[in-house]
């Protein structure tokens, strides 16, 4: 019964990582880019939403209309002029910039709010849950956040799939030349990908500041994660990302379960067992949404 | 082109300028000084040198790994860290903490090679963050092993009983050591043909595979190279530091201080590490009293860097490769005869 | 009013000289076929005008505004649009959703989904099916039609023909004329010189960059144009190569 539950609190971890997850793919796919400035602007978004309240009060779940759409804005802007700048760079220009922007936040976040660990009280329902056997009880929260998870990611998929922006995300991931030469703006498109990144992952910041606390440099733990998610499901596929972000939680919790120190360690190994022996993944795309 | 063959121009193909044996000689100069530095120096001064060559030598180790094989890598701190426990482990087993040096740099390089296996199923931005997550891993296993002190960590009682200006003298001529031998090899390797090999690999990664360079083989040999340099860089923080715990041995600080260091001096340059490293240094020193605000600045400095002055210093005083103090490249000089 | 017009551009690709201070103009309603021998500066041609390669020197203009500047997309919606070589269909995408990208301009005119698939009705039976699955002509088609989306004034082509078979090229030639009597003007990039000249009415040989040859394909020789494409013995170290046998419109 332990293992059953241990799984069952993997999944539901899980989801987490796949909001984390799928706008580091999405921003891949459309540019070439990965962001490993990617957890800290969603843990920024954490922080955000506690000031918000400090001045504000209220239950913290209102922040997520106020965090949201300043996320997607960050994000056109921070591809405007920053990100697109450092695309004509050459290879190695993109990695270098979001890592000092990686390393920009963490140290002002760590100098204006200091190292300790911080959380979004929310209320009761941080610890109401739902018994759904003799001895296995789920948390609310956390159900939500799988929810929201399973949600976000349909959403995107639908965006992807039936809207002309989708339709022009996509071409611009399948082939960027063509799509210029199709009338598609791909700077317009490059900053469309970044703003939807930025608000998918200000939503998992929201959900981790909220289920756990959180600290400065939480921002780089969840990189990892949403990494490791987005090559166990296997690159080019949302659905993938999210069957990598479960199989991710599930890694950990029952590491956790083997050995309380050992959860993380877990999860990395079935990653890199995963890159060893199976590296496209574990969904092959077949049909691919975004490379 | 075909001028060139038919004799209606003098040619000459070299590698040295007057400049580079200028710089050689110089260079010969700074190392003896160097040498003897803790005759004249302090006892702290020379701590500090070690540190800075420290650094330097991790640099050399990124540049060779970024600047010459085209990876970005944030995981070299799993070799810094690595060998900074080898050399504990090998103390613990009896061995000389001075033999376990160069035995630690060694096992660094070994253990780089199932890493690569790894990490080049990876290319580019997930190739950096795969190799941050295999440097976690070596973090959370050796964190594990209660015989290496776990989480807290554990000291080097090995040197204990050694006269301590003695002790840092020697770790001090280490690391003066392996600066030059890690210089040599980088300056080595991109004269031989690998070299060529691997500045075709990085301007034109399908033309070289085309003309027959073996990328993947050549690659992989940079990167153990760089893990044994930045080995070497982690095993002398554990002599200089006396003592080892995971998550400053394995901290991905060590990655920013490598990738600033690199960037400002000039990526993909023989002389832009050492630039990097003096420059790094003093800011260091210089900025510590304001905390995380200094990793802000060094943050901000690696963007406006790779943005605006992408060749980094070095490459803003030498645009053409003409005045390089170390003669990688052939020059071709010829004079119009009119 | 010319539609198109380059007057004096250069383009180099790093120190190598594709196009030597071309000029050249197109009438509204032409069709224009650019031939030339591999490496003459037709795609280099192309790419000045789609707006993914800028001049060195030198302007363009298109309806008699200054577009030298302008990027590919910004090209589209001003009614200029691209087959590139090679089709560059978005291979995961379907059939249908590659149209649609085409209209991503969104310029008013007589294409729509409906009106390709009457211009080539095997399209529409795989309208559903992804591109990288479809035929080399299918594909060719699709590209096509994915230019057309945008309802372009001018339509640029490269290489239709290449790697098709002849039955398939009559067709594709078939439906260009097609286009060209709703009123787009097209430009041909073609190393099939006998379809090229059988559908243009003005004609222009490039060769290492420069024109070599101009003219209406009728009054124009077989051994003028062989002559003009491969460039003459004789010619190789005179410094000024044989203009054009007519003069400039």
């Amino acid at each position: 019964m332990i293992w059953t539950n241990a799984v069952i609190q993997g999944l539901l971890l899980g989801g987490l990582y796949a909001i984390f997850a799928c706008g580091l793919s999405l921003m891949f796919g459309v540019m070439r880019l990965v962001n490993l400035a990617h957890g800290d602007l969603g843990v920024l978004g954490a922080y955000f939403a506690i000031i918000l309240v400090e001045h504000l009060g209220g239950n913290p779940l209102w922040t997520f209309a106020a965090v949201i759409p300043v996320a997607a804005l960050v994000g056109y802007l921070l591809q405007r002029f920053l990100l697109d700048h450092a695309l004509n760079g050459g290879e190695l220009s993109p990695i270098l910039v979001t890592f000092g922007l990686s390393i920009i936040i963490e140290n002002l976040l760590q100098q204006t709010f200091g190292a300790n660990d911080q959380s979004l009280n929310i209320g009761a329902l941080s610890y109401q849950s739902w018994k759904i056997a003799s001895d296995i009880y789920v948390g609310r929260l956390n159900v939500i956040i799988f929810v929201v998870a399973v949600l976000v990611i349909v959403a995107l998929q639908l965006f992807l799939s039936r809207t002309p922006a989708g339709r022009a995300l996509r071409a611009t991931a399948d082939n960027r030349r063509a799509a210029a030469l199709s009338g598609i703006d791909p700077k317009r498109t490059r900053a469309m990908a970044t703003a939807i990144a930025l608000a998918t992952v200000a939503v998992g910041g929201l959900f981790l500041a909220m289920r756990s606390s959180f600290a400065p440099t939480s921002g780089s733990a969840d990189l990892l994660f949403a990494f490791e998610a987005v090559i166990i499901g296997g690159l080019g596929n949302l659905w993938g990302t999210l069957v990598g972000g479960l199989v991710l939680g599930v890694a950990q919790t029952v590491g956790s379960q083997i050995n309380p120190a050992d959860g993380i360690l877990i999860g990395d190994l079935v990653f890199l067992a995963v890159l060893a022996f199976r590296p496209q993944g574990l969904i092959a795309s077949r049909s691919v949404a975004v490379r | 082109m075909s001028d060139l063959l038919t004799g209606q121009h003098d040619v000459s193909v070299t590698r040295g300028t007057l400049g580079s044996r200028v710089a050689l000689g110089v260079g010969i100069a700074v190392v003896v000084a160097l040498i003897f530095a803790p005759a004249v120096a302090g006892d702290s001064a020379t701590n500090n040198l070690t540190q800075f060559l420290i650094l330097l030598i991790m640099a050399i180790g990124w540049n060779l790994v970024a600047g010459y094989g085209g990876m970005v890598s944030i995981g070299h701190q799993a070799f810094i860290g690595f060998a900074s426990y080898a050399v504990l482990d090998l103390s613990i087993h009896g061995v000389l903490a001075w033999y376990a040096v160069p035995m630690a740099i060694v096992l660094a390089g070994l253990i780089s090679i199932p890493v690569s296996w790894l990490a080049f199923r990876l290319r580019g931005g997930y190739f950096a963050i795969g190799t941050w997550v295999i440097a976690q891993v070596f973090q959370l296993v050796i964190a594990q092993q209660s015989n290496l002190g776990g989480g807290a960590g554990a000291s080097l009682n090995d040197l204990n009983n050694l006269n301590p200006i003695n002790r840092d003298n020697v770790t001090y001529w280490f690391a003066l050591g392996l600066t030059v031998l890690s210089l040599g090899v980088t300056a080595l390797l991109l004269r031989s043909r690998v070299g060529m090999a691997l500045v075709a690999v990085r301007d034109e990664e399908f033309s070289a595979a085309a003309t027959g360079v073996n990328v993947v083989r050549t690659k992989r040999l940079v990167f153990i190279l760089s893990a044994a340099i930045c080995g070497g860089a982690g095993a002398l923080l554990c002599l200089s530091n006396l003592e080892v715990q995971p998550n400053s041995a394995f901290s991905i600080q060590y990655s920013a201080f490598m990738i600033f260091m690199v960037l400002v001096g000039g990526i993909g340059s023989f002389e832009g590490p050492i630039i990097g490293a003096i420059i790094f240094f003093v800011l260091q020193q210089s900025l510590a009293s304001y905390g995380a605000w200094y990793l802000v600045i060094l943050g901000g400095f690696a963007i406006i860097v790779t943005l605006w002055l992408p060749r980094g210093i070095w490459g803003a005083i030498d645009p053409h490769h003409r005045r390089s103090l170390v003669p990688l490249r052939h020059r071709i000089d010829y004079d119009e005869i009119e | 009013m010319a539609l198109l017009r380059l007057e004096g551009t250069t383009a180099y690709y790093g120190h190598l000289q594709a196009l030597h201070e071309l000029s050249i103009e197109l009438e509204k309603g032409e069709i224009l076929a650019v031939i030339g021998a591999n490496g003459a500066g037709k795609s280099t041609l192309l790419s000045l005008i789609s707006g993914e390669l800028r001049p060195r020197d030198g302007r363009v203009y298109f309806e008699d505004h200054d577009i030298t500047r302008l990027a590919p997309h910004q090209r589209v919606r001003r009614g200029v649009a691209l087959v590139p070589e090679g089709r560059h269909l978005f291979s995961t995408l379907t059939v249908e959703d590659n149209l649609l990208c085409g209209a991503a301009a969104r310029r008013q005119g007589t294409w729509d989904l409906a009106a390709i698939y009457e211009l080539f009705p095997f399209v529409k039976n795989r309208r559903k099916h992804r591109a990288a699955v479809l035929s080399g002509g299918e594909q060719q088609a699709v590209a096509i039609g994915r230019a057309l989306m945008s309802n372009p004034s001018l339509l640029l082509l490269d290489e239709v023909s290449l790697g098709l078979a002849p039955v398939v090229i009559r067709d594709l030639y078939e439906g260009l004329l097609r286009i060209t009597a709703e009123g787009t003007t097209l430009l041909l990039v073609e190393q099939n010189i006998t379809e090229a000249l059988r559908v243009a009415n003005y004609t222009i040989c490039l060769l290492e960059g420069r024109v070599v040859l101009e003219g209406a394909p009728s009054s124009l020789t077989q051994s003028e144009i062989t002559e003009a494409y491969f460039g003459r013995q004789q010619s190789k170290d005179s410094s000024s190569p044989k203009r054009a046998t007519r003069a400039k419109k």
